[in-house]
């Protein structure tokens, strides 16, 4: 009997202590981690960054109630179908690979994928020149896969963030790192960046790269997608996308 | 209700059906989730094992042997030996491994360029890598926990055995060797099995500053294959099966122990 | 002089108001404690029931509660975390669903109760199982012929009883439920130790704010460490009065 009581108040307890509130904001979920100058928190905890501002635009647009939700990128699409979170706006190409696991919306910008590497050394974005060097990558980013699949031999270091990867290149634990061309024109302009340079843009294979970067929704909610695809259309038809870009890039970021 | 649990036979009825109804959810796994990936990764999943394990081996002996000095300090030492054994237990225990290791990881690798005569260092190649901080934090760490079992361990030994040894005329590096370590040895062994056990299970996160450990190769299962479950899961039963055979080993040599 | 200035940039970066890092800091601390006080209390009320199930429940309870514990104590914290986080609420929510009720929103901080509960739960049901065993039967039968309810026995002789011998392994583990919760940075969960690097990562001050964090953590130990002491001496002295 004590047994089945405790079993009882632990149980209401645990009841309680989840919370029973039922969802209503959608939670947009974002890499836990400084991605300048898309997403990065600070010091007082606010996110703030370009996709941050386009989120805030597009929620407005679908009257949506939105809530940014940090989570560990390489964990997006797990939390994304495990109910964690509701949208995945950080960054996340469209790819065949993930267009299984989740559904995207239409493309809401495009950034290359280039080779960011040590000054001293003389390499570009070839398979040959970069053949025996140490390359860093984050994980489950296309530009791993696309180092596997392109760069034979070419040792792979894989990081959980892509700021990682960034410290070890400054620190000359890799040779070099591949990842999107925007933040990493932003590093390399900073001074922590001073000592690495953009050696080029790889070769484009769109099966990896994909049409370019999309928000991340689940199978099961088509009715989201549309309301996200008809917001995106909206804010770049009135205006709104391209008044936010401005505020940090000098150039279409949306792409052709 | 109030007797002490009666030990439950072996093959009691109940068992034999929680055992069917376990081989029921296990064969449900087997044919409804999905394990073709298992194939495609057997080598990497074999390598990253064979790291974790090393890596477990080796920092358990360096962690151990770090631990003599710091438990016997704390034990028997002079006393400014003793605080300073103390309170680097103290500030290791207190702050967690993860913390540590990316101290020790990020927090050097934000120092290496500000002196270039490390890059040129014949050591280089070896600090580029990432093993060498993972096996240090972790000596470290175990080092820490174990010094506290150790200094009761060494504060245990009866006086009289040492003062005997002393008489019989045993130099005091003899009485170390031959009375104090194999006494304290013998004390500390029930407890070491469950520390290694503890110290495996700390093992994963060095996957966190790029080791390939068995960790870090079903992490890459999951990001290539979108699977998240099933690693996982397959992964906890790599860890049962590591516990289980760490406390198999350590029975059997605390089965041999000649002292008691 | 170049190095004075050096420290006062550096120590600027920890000022509690923003810019300085101090505050987020501070506040990642207190959702760590948050986390380890309710991981902690969750773990608590698994480990009595778990302790009550292996000591005086039947022998299918008792054998499924070794499962638990022996699975629960063979498996790194790092990836129970990982498949309670993303399973746990996508479990809940099934059987709600099941149930026919809303899906519920479970948030960061409420997973990461759960998640440090189950574990802690696992060992604490050994570290009280082990101190209830170490109370006198006669207690108890006197207890129950004095005609206590079985609610009462438990809540009057035999949770004060235990509580002596199972302080030490009961402190123990909440210093390592202040520890664990470091392991949630790696689901991405904003506590001391994700903060700490996303300060460190931001500023480039990598040393500064891992050792900053580090004294964090120590601090929180070192007041436990003084406050269970205390607990210690006041519950020797009410029992050697009583």
């Amino acid at each position: 009997m004590t047994i089945k009581k405790i079993a009882a108040i632990a149980g209401s307890l645990l009841a309680l202590s989840t919370g029973m509130v039922q969802a209503q904001a959608v939670k947009i979920g974002i890499g836990a981690e400084p991605y300048p100058p898309f997403s990065s928190a600070d010091a007082a905890g606010n996110w703030n960054g370009w996709e941050i501002d386009i989120m805030g635009a597009i929620c407005e647009e679908a009257k949506l109630e939105c809530k940014i939700t940090p989570v560990a990128w390489d964990g997006l699409i797990a939390a994304l179908n495990g109910n964690k979170i509701d949208v995945i706006m950080a960054s996340l190409s469209i790819t065949q690979e993930r267009s299984k696991q989740i559904d995207f919306t239409q493309k809401y910008y495009s950034t290359p994928s280039v080779i960011v590497g040590d000054k001293s050394l003389t390499m570009d974005a070839t398979p040959a020149s970069l053949e025996g060097k140490i390359l860093g990558v984050q994980m489950g980013s296309i530009h791993r896969s696309y180092a596997l699949k392109h760069f034979k031999g070419v040792e792979l270091k894989e990081y959980q963030t892509q700021d990682e990867a960034n410290q070890d290149l400054v620190a000359g634990r890799i040779d070099a790192t591949q990842a999107d061309s925007l933040p990493m024109s932003d590093f390399v302009a900073s001074s922590d960046g001073g000592c690495c340079e953009i050696k080029g843009e790889v070769a484009p294979d769109v099966e990896v790269f994909g049409p370019g970067i999309g928000a991340g929704v689940r199978k099961s909610q088509p009715e989201l997608t549309e309301k996200l695809n008809a917001a995106i259309k909206a804010i770049r038809a009135n205006g709104k996308y391209d008044e936010i870009s401005k505020r940090y890039f000098d150039f279409d970021i949306y792409g052709g | 209700m109030l007797k002490k649990p009666a030990p439950i036979a072996r093959f009691a009825p109940h068992r034999i059906i929680l055992a069917l109804i376990s081989a029921a959810v296990v064969g449900y796994m087997i044919y409804f989730l999905r394990w073709d990936w298992l194939a495609d990764y057997s080598d990497k999943i074999w390598i990253g094992l064979w790291r974790t394990v090393w890596l477990l081996a080796l920092s358990v002996l360096f962690g151990f042997l770090l631990a003599l000095p710091l438990g016997l300090a704390q034990a028997n030492g002079p006393k400014p030996l003793a605080i300073m054994a103390n309170s680097f237990c103290t500030v290791i225990r207190g702050t967690p491994l993860l913390l540590q290791l990316w101290l020790i990881y990020y927090g050097l690798g934000s120092i290496f360029p500000t002196i270039p005569s490390i890059r040129q260092s014949e050591l280089w190649p070896y600090l580029r890598q990432a093993w060498p901080y993972a096996l240090f934090t972790l000596s470290i760490s175990f080092a820490a926990y174990e010094a506290e079992i150790m200094r009761g361990a060494f504060a245990g030994v009866p006086k009289g055995e040492l003062e005997a040894a002393r008489a019989i005329g045993m130099s005091r590096w003899q009485c170390f060797r031959r009375i104090l370590l194999p006494r304290a040895f013998y004390r500390a062994l029930p407890t070491l099995g469950g520390e290694v056990v503890l110290q495996m299970k700390a093992t994963p996160l060095v996957a966190t500053i790029t080791m390939i450990d068995i960790y870090a190769v079903f992490s890459k299962v999951r990001q290539d294959t979108f699977i998240t479950y099933e690693p996982l899961l397959f992964l906890a039963l790599i860890y049962i099966v590591l516990a289980a055979l760490l406390t198999l080993v350590f029975k059997h040599i605390e089965n041999r122990n000649p002292v008691h | 002089m170049q190095l004075i200035a050096d420290i006062s940039t550096s120590l600027s970066l920890l000022a509690f108001s923003p810019p300085g890092w101090g505050g987020a800091l501070l506040k990642g601390l207190l959702s760590s404690l948050q986390i380890a006080l309710g991981g902690y209390g969750l773990g608590l009320l698994i480990g009595i029931a778990g302790a009550c199930g292996k000591l005086y429940g039947n022998a299918v309870c008792r054998d499924l509660l070794g499962c638990y514990t022996t699975a629960v104590r063979a498996v790194p914290e790092l990836v129970l975390i990982l498949l309670l986080y993303y399973a746990g609420s996508d479990l809940v929510n099934q059987v709600l669903h099941w149930l026919s009720y809303p899906p519920i929103d479970i948030n960061g901080l409420v997973a990461g109760i759960f998640v440090i509960g189950i574990v802690q739960g696992a060992y604490s049901t050994e570290v009280i199982r082990g101190a209830m065993s170490a109370i006198p039967v006669g207690h108890i039968e006197a207890a129950f012929a004095c005609g206590m309810r079985p609610w009462q026995v438990l809540k009057r002789i035999i949770l004060p009883e235990m509580l002596v011998h199972a302080l030490p392994g009961l402190s123990n583990l909440w210093l390592i439920a202040t520890k664990d919760t470091a392991l949630l940075a790696v689901v991405g969960f904003t506590e001391l130790t994700l903060i700490t690097k996303q300060a460190a990562g931001g500023t480039k001050h990598h040393m500064l704010f891992y050792c900053a964090a580090g004294l964090l953590y120590l601090s929180v130990t070192l007041i436990s460490n003084w406050g269970i002491k205390k607990l210690d001496n006041h519950l020797r002295h009410t029992k050697a009065s009583t």
